[in-house]
């Protein structure tokens, strides 16, 4: 009796919840609008069949509940009966199935005038590459990954030389022109999910994968990784600017190309700091950048203030740190040297022992102190760090 | 044959050989049910502990991100192979195929012996993984490399071989229990016990136990192929690789092999638990409302066919993971094709209530709740099986929600409702009603209020796996606050389990005298000449059967069911006779 009850206040419950929720898919920011139509299609056949499925065992069970001397009916089959709901819910399947793959069929075919985007993934940061001038990518590969070559872009490849680099978390498309995704991760599984465009992939170590969109609306989305990364996976954050073409190509325009940047490693001081950065803005600054950005620091730590995984770097130096034990010290040079060579030996206030010990040499860690110094002392890093396209706010 | 002569070489007579070194099918039931019911109170504890983390991000500094991915990990593990396989195939298999097909033990009772116990050892390899340096696993239970075996991933060190370690020696232990189920309903059937007369459960499990045997090598060769990886430094799963900034000794591995391995598993493994609920469901229903099963041969031929196409369908867990996206296609239909017998079974199970006579006892109630959550999670399959409308879905709370429902909170359900059927058999006595009642509404209730959220947040894109949402501009505030809920609702079901275990432990000695057929129910196991059965079940004579197990109001009959051994002329035979007793139908 109170089950018959139960279920009916589940299916009510149920529809209410679905009107009032404020929960539901995210404003659609791209072409997929097909794929809502086929969620709400799906949601309508099932939604009806919930309902109607709870809402009879209810009634069953109310009226068929036992009473006394009361006897169940006896009828072991029904050939026909079963015949006409086979057939019945074959109908609903086709239902179901058929417009998905239409809509699927679709997703597998990119547009041939798509432009190329190719999205970088490693542990827990973004990194971007678009072809140059003659349109093509150069091959790439794990092995030719260095601190001054991030995505591993091959440096024989005379392709290569002019594709576009972006080492920061944050890439900037066209408005309504069919972007081709092409994906690839360095390091381990992760996910290339942006919500409101509801196209997604994983990238996969070893292999390129690829989706298409078409941006159609203009705004700052976020990046998110939709697969399980390790323990930084929550917190590997992008951002992707959908503008109109002339900004769109502004902003490309002042992006560095992949020979730049390769020639910017062992150049002197003088270009790390084009614009406007201090004069001599240091080489081990500029280095302990790129190092924080090839060993994966920034995945864990912001130069902007938001709290990750570990503590930001924004005005890290020189404030007072406080220990998991309760005890606080100073951050200086000392300090940062501890920590970044035996990270567990001392454990922040509010963060868990995750970061790794890393080999690390001598210079390289006096190198990544210096950045963390700059970053520290009033955000000079930042523009040096914006100037070779890294991942300034 | 002289049975008793038997009994008096095979009857265990000391304490050591009757309850621990035990060969008999019933006490190493036990023995499973017990493991697996303290090893699912681990999993419940863990899921507790990410409630406490996901409602209340912040306010438990001890769960850092490590530990949280470690207890998601441990959690689905735990309740997908230690709990639910264990319990439905070593717990339920073990207790029912003999009695339910009338044998007198299972064919090889020392290797059903050693799978009890190697599925004890691989359990306890699995806890020890908690006191190891650098604790469990944190990989997520589907164990994705290259991720779980680097760097960056908790466990790195010693839990993920743990894990692969504890795995292999459980499908070792799997393996010897399910030759040994199989065998057993093959072979060691009574006279008269057609394959078209067993019990749905015992259908149920034995399909499972087919699939299992089928399944587990692959989860087998790609656990060992892992365990190789990280220890020998082979490349099976490993391409080369950048792991926080330093290149790697691998080399032209597939992550996605891993994947096609682990699911080709994985797909199966869910109607291996999936397929003993069916059958066990579809038990108690007619048992308690007093009808026979409705359609009992399209039943049967629906879990063959479920069996069946469950092998091909692996890939819809991979839609978007960069395999060949032409597979979609063909993987899309296959899943929504295995709808249609699935649907058959759940309507099958609203015929057998129609007209029924329905004893709102505890076991039905589970049995109806499971058909409300099975529905509801097998919709929403229907979702995430349609490739384009798993795009967007995949790696979100909606799938969070629908594998809860579906495989989790359905087959519990059935757990329960079984334990409250077949404990009077096992301990002679009744669970006790008012508890019973009280854990049930809990957790029925309960779940729905838990998951049923779960599905909307999932639409919104919050991704699952997440130790924690801050800062998300797309992540409105009341999300946050509908996890504090779902948080406090889970804590709540979790609390109430506690008083079934109380309940499984009070009723041992004070739990009301059952008789031996409490329920009237018309299946072999309710007429054994003990309750408890004693050991060879059947006494100097094993049952003949006359008829199927669902001889329920068979009109004329004096009682409202005939026992699948009474006399030929009781009456009550199944829709379609068979010409020979005993024939393999």
């Amino acid at each position: 009796m109170a089950i018959a009850i139960a279920l009916v206040i589940i299916v009510v419950a149920s529809v209410l919840f679905h009107f009032v929720s404020p929960w539901w898919a995210t404003p659609l920011a791209s072409n997929w609008k097909q794929m809502d139509d086929t969620l709400t299609i799906t949601l309508v056949i099932t939604g009806v069949f919930f309902v109607i499925i709870n809402l009879f065992v209810a009634y069953i069970v109310w009226r068929y509940r036992h009473r006394e001397g009361a006897r169940a009916h006896y009828q072991p089959e029904n050939s026909k009966l079963e015949l006409w709901l086979i057939g019945g819910t074959t109908l609903g399947v086709i239902a179901l199935l058929a417009p998905g793959l239409f809509v699927y069929a679709e997703y597998v075919r990119p547009p041939g005038d798509a432009m190329v985007l190719e999205v970088v993934g490693q542990q827990w940061q973004w990194g971007f590459r678009f072809p140059g001038q003659g349109g093509q990518l150069g091959t790439s590969d794990a092995r030719f990954v260095t601190a001054a070559n991030p995505l591993g872009v091959n440096p024989d490849d005379p392709r290569g030389q002019d594709d576009i680099i972006i080492a920061g978390n944050e890439v900037h498309l066209p408005l309504n022109r069919p972007v081709k995704v092409l994906l690839r991760s360095k390091d381990v599984l992760h996910d290339f999910y942006v919500p409101p465009f509801r196209a997604r992939m994983n990238m996969v170590p070893g292999m390129v994968t690829s989706f298409w969109f078409t941006p159609t609306k203009a705004g700052t989305y976020e990046i998110l990784c939709a697969q399980l990364c390790g323990v930084g996976h929550y917190n590997m954050r992008g951002k992707v600017v959908v503008e109109d073409a002339a900004a769109f190509d502004a902003w490309l325009r002042r992006q560095p190309t992949f020979a730049l940047t390769m020639l910017k490693t062992p150049a002197p001081p003088a270009t790390a700091g084009v614009s406007g950065a201090p004069a001599g803005a240091d080489t081990l600054v500029e280095q302990g950048r790129a190092l924080a950005q090839s060993k994966g620091c920034v995945g864990c730590h912001s130069i902007d203030g938001t709290v990750g995984v570990g503590p930001s770097w924004k005005g890290l130096y020189g404030s007072t740190g406080t220990f998991a034990d309760g005890s606080s010290a100073k951050v200086d040079d000392a300090y940062l040297k501890t920590e970044i060579t035996d990270p567990q030996a001392r454990l922040v206030k509010g963060f868990g022992p995750l970061m790794p010990k890393m080999p690390l040499s001598e210079e390289e860690v006096s190198a990544l102190v210096a950045y963390i110094r700059a970053n520290g002392a009033g955000g000079a890093a930042t523009q040096v760090g914006a100037a070779s396209g890294a991942a300034a706010k | 044959m002289a049975y008793t002569d038997d009994a008096a070489h095979h009857g265990p007579t000391s304490f050591f050989t009757r309850y621990i070194w035990s060969q008999d099918h019933k006490v190493i039931a036990v023995q499973y049910t017990l493991v697996a019911i303290f090893v699912g109170l681990v999993g419940v504890v863990l899921s507790n502990l990410m409630r406490l983390q996901l409602g209340f991000p912040g306010h438990f500094t001890f769960i850092d991100a490590n530990r949280y991915y470690q207890f998601v990990t441990m959690h689905g593990m735990i309740m997908v192979i230690y709990l639910l396989t264990a319990l439905f195939l070593g717990g339920f298999g073990n207790y029912l195929i003999p009695l339910m097909v009338g044998a007198r033990d299972m064919v090889f009772p020392y290797l059903n012996m050693l799978s009890f116990w190697v599925y004890f050892l691989s359990v306890l390899v699995l806890l020890s993984s908690f006191f190891v340096p650098g604790g469990p696993t944190g990989a997520g239970w589907t164990l994705y490399p290259p991720q779980a075996i680097l760097r960056g991933t908790p466990g790195y060190e010693w839990g993920i071989i743990l894990m692969l370690v504890s795995l292999l020696i459980f499908i070792v232990a799997a393996t010897m229990g399910g030759l040994n189920y199989v065998t057993t309903v093959l072979q060691a059937r009574t006279e008269g016990m057609t394959l078209m007369r067993m019990p749905l459960a015992v259908w149920g499990i034995f399909m499972a136990t087919i699939l299992a045997l089928l399944a587990f090598p692959a989860l087998f060769v790609s656990g060992l192929m892992m365990l190789l990886d990280r220890t020998l430094g082979t490349s099976f799963f490993m391409p080369a690789i950048v792991s926080l900034g330093q290149q790697l000794n691998y080399k032209g591995g597939s992550p996605l092999l891993f994947q096609h391995l682990f699911w080709f598993f994985g797909h199966p493994e869910v109607y291996i638990v999936a397929l003993p609920a069916f059958g066990i469901v579809s038990d108690l229903i007619s048992v308690h409302s007093r009808k026979s099963i409705f359609g009992y041969r399209t039943m049967v031929w629906a879990i063959l066919a479920i069996g069946v196409l469950s092998v091909v369908v692996w890939a819809h867990h991979m839609f978007v993971s960069g395999m060949n996206p032409y597979f979609g296609f063909f993987f899309a239909t296959t899943t929504l094709i295995i709808a249609i017998p699935t649907a058959i079974k759940v309507y099958n199970w609203v015929i057998t209530l129609w007209r029924g006579d329905i004893h709102f006892s505890v076991p039905m109630l589970f049995a109806i709740a499971f058909v409300s959550t099975f529905v509801i999670g097998g919709l929403t399959g229907l979702f995430l099986g349609n490739v384009s409308v798993d795009i967007p879905l995949s790696n979100t709370y909606f799938v969070v929600a629908h594998f809860h429902m579906v495989m989790g909170v359905s087959p519990i359900l059935v757990v329960f409702g079984g334990i409250y059927h077949w404990y009077p058999k096992v301990t002679g006595r009744m669970l006790n009603d008012t508890l019973g009642h009280i854990h049930f509404w809990v957790t029925f209730v309960g779940t729905y209020a838990i998951f049923f959220p779960m599905h909307y947040l999932g639409i919104l894109g919050m991704p699952r796996r997440y130790y924690a949402y801050d800062n998300y501009a797309f992540i409105p505030e009341s999300a946050h606050l509908m996890n504090a809920y779902i948080s406090v609702a889970a804590f709540i079901v979790a609390a109430a389990q506690l008083l079934f275990i109380f309940n499984l432990a009070w009723s041992v000695r004070h739990g009301r005298l059952a008789g031996s057929n409490p329920w009237r129910a018309a299946s072999l196991e309710w007429q054994t000449p003990q309750t408890p059965p004693v050991h060879g079940n059947w006494g100097p004579e094993q049952p003949v059967v006359h008829r199927w197990a669902y001889a329920y109001s068979v009109p004329g009959a004096s009682e409202d069911f005939i026992a699948q051994n009474a006399p030929p002329d009781a009456g009550g035979a199944e829709p379609e006779p068979h010409a020979s007793r005993g024939a393999v139908a």
